[in-house]
């Protein structure tokens, strides 16, 4: 296992910082290494020494995170540093990029989720995703619910089904809004009703870990908090992985933060350290707003 | 010749036209660095005044041709002897073919009087002197529209307002020509036919269960008097289209699957073009591969099972056909297929979907309406294909839902009325224009029909 001393910290003089280097071109600003425990006592899913490639150009470079049991992980950065690529790692979405290439280790619990005897549909049923877009399908937001369930045979009546849709809209704070209209198709719902039939749609079929990329950019403030509120409860029996650009909502609904910068993991840490006491440099100057 | 030599010597000039355009353009303005006081770039300047130098001497020379030889014929006909001029129309138009053959040096069908010489002279000499007087007048047109319009070039002059109108109203006048040509044509074929169903009544074309449309041209011979029911060769037709579609909706429609969902990027990259080839081979080649290869096959076959296959089948015929349309059902299956956004396929499998799963439940439901479109424009072109069905399917107008019998399609009889010695206004013939017009209405409405449906589609997800 790959332990990392907090004493990579890199310091630099406040005079760098006056003198507004840019982070990345600066030496003295280099990222080596993660800060922070990557490990956790419990962890459900762990990745060592990820890289992903995107046809030549390296989107992530050598990345180590484990993700705890009842946990919520947030992973935050900023735009294009590799959130996304290495959440789809986790249930290897990444599959359906043609050029896309993983390197190094994901397990879940003791499984090797690369290993090439692995089945990938148990998989994605068991580590769900929530898109960073709305991607309802164009068929009843009953039936967008249904889908999964359906698919993976989950229920042996008419009753159980329509049980499980209306838990799983509950859920996901869209039963009000939508339980008079299930037959209308999902695509005709705002784009935040949308988000949440998504987040609906994932739950129906009982994921053990949720991986959510950025699910409440298209909501507003009530809705978000319905979400978040949802993440709590879903912790208790779930693991989670959010990307999120909101630092309240990482503070908010998570217990571990991970720092992301140009593909690298900068920092990981206990959510309240991260944010009133981050160590590297370049967490300090994300979350206290300088860049990003 | 002479119009050929004009129009290059034309062309010459609107070069010379545009150079003179450009430098004029820069030097009212005090030299290139000045060219920001210009309204429009010099190059407008250069197109403008070529335009003005081209277009009224080609539009004069244009109208100079198309009048010409009527002139001509007039102005000879009215030097001709009274006998002659009092001819019928007919045979009038035979002496003046003669005599503009005598003028082209070419054999002539009588004896050659002094008459006809004087005129086949004068129709030369009128001839020569037109293309004279053609030639000072496009040239002549085309020098002063150049002196105009390079006269008109000043700082403040907007060119590129005036080109950007000129090149609009060229493609006006393109697209009208592509739609009277349409227009004519449908016309055409529309009144040829009203003329059809006078001589035929359009129940008993529509209705007709009998097709032979043989009838006596003159009173004295013998021949059967023709039936003109077009229910035989419709039913011929769509079970051809039926066999084709049936063939190539199944087999096009997994192959675009596989290439757009399983297949890799780099198999597809050979794949596609190859599959495409398909549709590029001539029907004339496929008509030849039906009938030499698969219809023997068939009937060989057939004979193995204790099946009676007439030689030429709607079998071997609809077979080819399919395989002639696959690359068609496939490429445009594949191109809704492709439409369908990545994030479908994401969410599907990232529920844990398996690919097939996928494809059944949320591709295929998604794409389906392109796909409908796609198979209707696909049954158009089975049901106006006819190199293959002439060789393959038989000449024979049997009524019959058997596809190991000899039928025969709309446009097979439309190529066998129209072939070999024809009077124009019996009824044999006057039929391959109501045929035409059926065929026409059908595909039109299959067209619109699958046009509407794919453009309905495209809404959804755009
Ligand atoms: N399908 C792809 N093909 C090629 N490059 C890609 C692809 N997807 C992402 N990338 C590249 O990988 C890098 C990381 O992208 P990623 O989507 O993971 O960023 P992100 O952190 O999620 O950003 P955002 O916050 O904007 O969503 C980017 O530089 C991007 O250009
Ligand atoms: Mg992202």
């Amino acid at each position: 296992m790959l332990s990392v001393t907090p004493d990579t910290a890199i310091a630099v003089p406040a005079s760098v910082i006056a003198a507004g280097f840019s982070p990345v071109a600066d030496e003295s600003r280099a990222i080596n290494g993660t800060v922070g425990d990557i490990t956790v006592a419990d962890p459900r899913m762990t990745a060592r020494n990820v890289n992903v490639y995107y046809g030549d150009k390296l989107a992530i470079n050598n990345v180590s995170l484990d993700i705890g049991k009842n946990e919520v992980v947030a992973m935050i950065g900023p735009s294009g540093c590799g959130k996304s690529t290495f959440l789809r790692c986790l249930n290897r979405m990444n599959d359906t990029i043609d050029i896309c290439r993983v390197e190094g280790e994901i397990r879940l619990d003791e499984q090797d989720i690369y290993d090439s005897s692995l089945d990938v549909v148990p998989l994605r049923a068991q580590v769900g995703m929530v898109f960073q877009k709305p991607n309802p399908f164009p068929k009843s937001i009953y039936d967008n619910v249904a889908y999964g369930p359906r698919i993976h045979g989950l229920t042996s009546s008419k009753s159980e089904l329509d049980d499980i849709v209306e838990e799983s809209l509950l859920k996901a704070g869209l039963w009000d809004e939508v339980k008079d209209r299930l037959d209308e198709t999902g695509t005709g719902l705002s784009g935040g009703q949308q988000q949440r039939l998504c987040i609906a749609r994932t739950i129906a079929v009982a994921p053990e870990v949720i991986l959510m990329d950025e699910p409440c950019s298209a909501l507003d403030p009530i809705a978000t908090a319905r979400v978040e509120e949802l993440i709590d409860e879903l912790r208790e029996q779930y693991t989670i992985a959010i990307v999120t650009h909101s630092m309240q909502q990482a503070a908010r609904v998570s217990q571990r933060t991970a720092y992301f910068h140009l593909g690298e993991l900068v920092e990981v840490g206990k959510t309240d350290d991260i944010f009133t006491n981050p160590r590297h440099r370049l967490t300090e100057d994300y979350i206290t707003g300088r860049f990003g | 010749m002479t119009n050929t030599l004009l129009i290059i010597i034309l062309l010459g000039l609107m070069a010379i036209a545009y150079q003179l355009g450009v430098r004029r353009s820069q030097k009212v303005v005090g030299g290139p660095s000045g060219v920001r006081a210009l309204h429009s770039l010099p190059s407008y300047y250069g197109f403008f005044t070529a335009l003005w130098t081209g277009l009224p001497a080609l539009l004069v020379l244009l109208l100079w041709v198309s009048l010409q030889s009527g002139v001509i014929r007039d102005l000879v006909v009215s030097d001709l002897p009274e006998a002659v001029r009092s001819l019928p129309d007919a045979q009038l138009g035979l002496v003046i073919n003669d005599i503009q053959n005598l003028a082209q040096g070419n054999i002539v069908s009588g004896e050659v009087s002094p008459a006809m010489e004087q005129a086949s002279a004068h129709y030369k000499s009128l001839q020569q002197t037109s293309y004279a007087a053609s030639f000072v007048v496009v040239l002549s047109l085309a020098i002063m529209g150049l002196t105009f319009g390079w006269r008109r070039i000043a700082p403040k002059y907007r060119a590129r307002n005036r080109v950007e109108a000129a090149i609009k109203w060229m493609l006006v006048g393109c697209s009208t020509i592509a739609i009277f040509t349409t227009l004519g044509i449908v016309l055409s074929v529309l009144f040829e036919s009203i003329r059809f169903f006078q001589i035929i009544p359009i129940s008993d074309f529509l209705f007709g269960l009998d097709w032979s449309p043989q009838m006596a041209i003159r009173a004295d011979q013998v021949g059967s008097s023709g039936a003109f029911g077009v229910i035989p060769l419709f039913v011929g037709t769509l079970l051809i289209a039926l066999i084709a579609m049936l063939v190539a909706v199944p087999i096009g429609l997994m192959s675009a699957i596989y290439l757009s969902e399983y297949a890799g990027s780099r198999f597809r990259a050979y794949a596609k073009p190859l599959l495409e080839i398909l549709a590029g081979i001539p029907t004339v080649v496929y008509g030849f591969f039906a009938a030499l290869t698969v219809a023997p096959f068939i009937r060989n076959n057939g004979e193995l099972l204790g099946l009676d296959v007439s030689s030429e089948s709607a079998l071997a015929a609809g077979l080819v056909m399919g395989i002639m349309i696959i690359p068609f059902i496939s490429s445009l299956s594949d191109d809704v297929i492709n439409a369908v956004p990545q994030t479908m396929r994401d969410a599907s499998l990232g529920i844990g979907a398996t690919r097939s799963e996928t494809v059944k439940n949320v591709i295929l439901p998604a794409a389906l309406p392109g796909i409908v479109g796609g198979i209707l424009l696909a049954v158009s072109r089975a049901i106006g294909e006819t190199m293959i069905v002439v060789m393959a399917a038989g000449l024979s107008a049997n009524l019959t839902a058997n596809p190991l019998q000899s039928v025969t399609t709309v446009t097979v009889q439309i190529v066998t009325l129209l072939v070999g010695d024809q009077e124009f206004d019996s009824p044999k013939t006057l039929a391959a224009f109501a045929l035409g017009l059926l065929l026409f209405i059908v595909t039109l409405i299959l067209n619109v029909v699958a046009l509407h449906v794919v453009r309905k589609y495209r809404e959804a997800y755009e």
